[in-house]
């Protein structure tokens, strides 16, 4: 469903990815593990076209999204939703509005209608009675699950998740990891989060692929994962500073 | 760096930065069509525009129009009767300091709130939202408030010139002795249509540079907290220094071609 084939990309200079493989099955979820600033997110944002990449392909059901034109991209990304690290919710809307934002613009539901399907899916993320509040009167947890709740508004066939637990207590963290775990079973969404969050991406990924130095250096299961011998992998699982992943990036 | 490699990059940056401007400004006037119908979007945006600088508009307006009566009746002193007192004042507000004056004040209010909410949208990743949730951030952010930016700028600065014209006529009466009669007869005596739609040509104008200076600025904002500062400042700085080249540019063509005869 979602294959990605020798992506490039440098930033001032700096290439950040350095020809990126890698290939997603429909249903699946694929966790992009690896450290802060090894450019996962920057990969990420390529999936959706909020970056255009040096070089490389990135093909969705056999569209190649790198060469979509603007008209194209914006219909090409009604079929993705998107939870950000920070959940990026509008600040001047209120919640019923984050997550029936989509709603109100792409399709012809009556306000009721669509109040009605917000309901549904604040519902779905475990949250009620919030309809009318602001982002700023939410906790950090609640913003996730509205962020979540906005991303599958539209029913998308693919979600991406960009550090999903980043900045929450561990309970929360498992929450939101039970969360998406069930939203991928019930909705059978295809779905690429990024995390350096181990624990998360055990629970949450089918299989895991590991970003080190611009490149996509080992893919496997969970269980692969946990039994791989490969140094690189061994360090970042176990969190060891010592190992050949340098501490202090260049 | 040597200077000529300096002044050299300095103006190829600069009219790179010109090119985006209006690039932008092209991008949204396309997107206009689709903005009209977002009505909430675009009232919200002249309410804040319009109506919430009315208040700062109306008090820069009375005390301008105070201070063009003190400043005509001491150079009038001896040479020029007190007649032409409303002529000069009437004349100086509606084609220079209404529209001029409205504008910094505006510039200054609305252009930082533009810049400064559209670089938080873009630090904290609501641009990239919008556009995941396959929303053009140009027809849903930036389309609303250049036309709240044309439409309200023309209108505040009508109750600009009012207002001043009042103050001017507050002061010639208490503090210069000139009756009601004279100045609102001097006022009459030369003002033509044509001064009050020079003076709204150029607020409109004005609209379009304070929503765009806004816009551009917010949208390229980078970093946190000290990247939207930038932005503000930049959004302020280059919308009042534009809408005084643009006044002297507008002042030349218009008087020069348009309302010559």
């Amino acid at each position: 469903m979602i294959e990605v084939i020798d992506l490039k990309k440098s930033f001032a200079g700096t290439e950040v990815l350095k020809g990126v493989n890698l290939n997603v099955r429909k249903g699946e979820t694929v966790v992009v593990i690896g450290r802060s600033g090894c450019g996962k997110s920057v990969l990420l944002k390529h999936l959706i076209g909020l970056m255009k990449p040096d070089s490389g392909k990135i093909l969705i059901d056999g569209v190649d999204v790198t060469t979509l034109k603007s008209e194209e991209m914006y219909e090409f990304r009604k079929r993705f939703g998107m939870l950000f690290q920070g959940a990026a919710l509008f600040d001047s809307l209120t919640v019923w509005e984050n997550v029936g934002l989509a709603l109100l613009e792409h399709t012809d539901l009556s306000e009721e209608e669509i109040r009605k399907k917000v309901c549904q899916k604040l519902e779905q993320v475990g949250l009620d009675r919030l309809d009318d509040m602001k982002p700023s009167d939410l906790s950090g947890g609640m913003k996730k699950r509205v962020g979540l709740a906005r991303a599958i508004a539209m029913d998308p066939p693919v979600i991406l998740y960009d550090e999903p637990t980043t900045g929450l207590d561990p309970i929360m963290a498992d929450v939101i990891n039970e969360l998406i775990r069930r939203l991928q079973k019930q909705l059978e969404i295809t779905s690429v989060a990024v995390t350096h969050d181990m624990k998360s991406a055990y629970k949450i990924g089918d299989r895991l692929a590991m970003l080190y130095g611009g490149k996509i250096v080992f893919e496997g299961t969970p269980e692969e994962v946990m039994a791989s011998q490969d140094e690189v992998v061994r360090q970042f699982v176990e969190g060891r500073a010592e190992g050949p992943i340098p501490v202090y990036q260049e | 760096m040597n200077a000529v490699e300096y002044v050299g990059r300095t103006v190829g940056f600069s009219l790179a930065e010109v090119g985006a401007v209006f690039l932008l400004l092209g991008s949204a006037v396309k997107t206009i069509p689709k903005a009209i119908r977002q009505k909430k979007l675009v009232a919200e945006q002249m309410l804040r525009i319009g109506i919430g600088s009315l208040p700062l508009v109306l008090v820069t307006s009375i005390f301008t129009g105070g201070v063009a009566a003190v400043q005509a009746a001491y150079q009038f002193q001896d040479y020029v009767p007190m007649r032409y007192l409303g002529t000069v004042i009437g004349k100086s507000v509606v084609i220079e300091l209404g529209p001029v004056l409205t504008a910094l004040v505006v510039g200054g209010r609305v252009g930082a709130s533009i810049a400064a909410e559209l670089g938080t949208m873009k630090v904290t990743e609501q641009i990239d939202a919008l556009e995941t949730l396959a929303i053009d951030p140009i027809r849903y952010l930036v389309a609303p408030r250049l036309l709240a930016g044309l439409v309200m700028l023309p209108i505040i600065t009508i109750f600009a010139d009012f207002i001043a014209i009042i103050g001017g006529f507050v002061v010639a009466l208490i503090g210069l002795d000139v009756s009601t009669h004279v100045y609102f007869t001097g006022l009459k005596l030369f003002l033509h249509p044509s001064d009050v739609l020079s003076g709204l040509v150029k607020a409109f104008f004005f609209g379009v540079i304070i929503a765009m200076m806004g816009c551009y600025h917010g949208l390229r904002t980078q970093g946190g907290a000290e990247g939207v500062g930038i932005a503000t400042t930049k959004a302020v700085v280059s919308s009042c220094l534009l809408i005084l080249i643009t006044d002297y540019i507008l002042a030349s063509l218009l008087f020069s071609t348009v309302f010559s005869g």
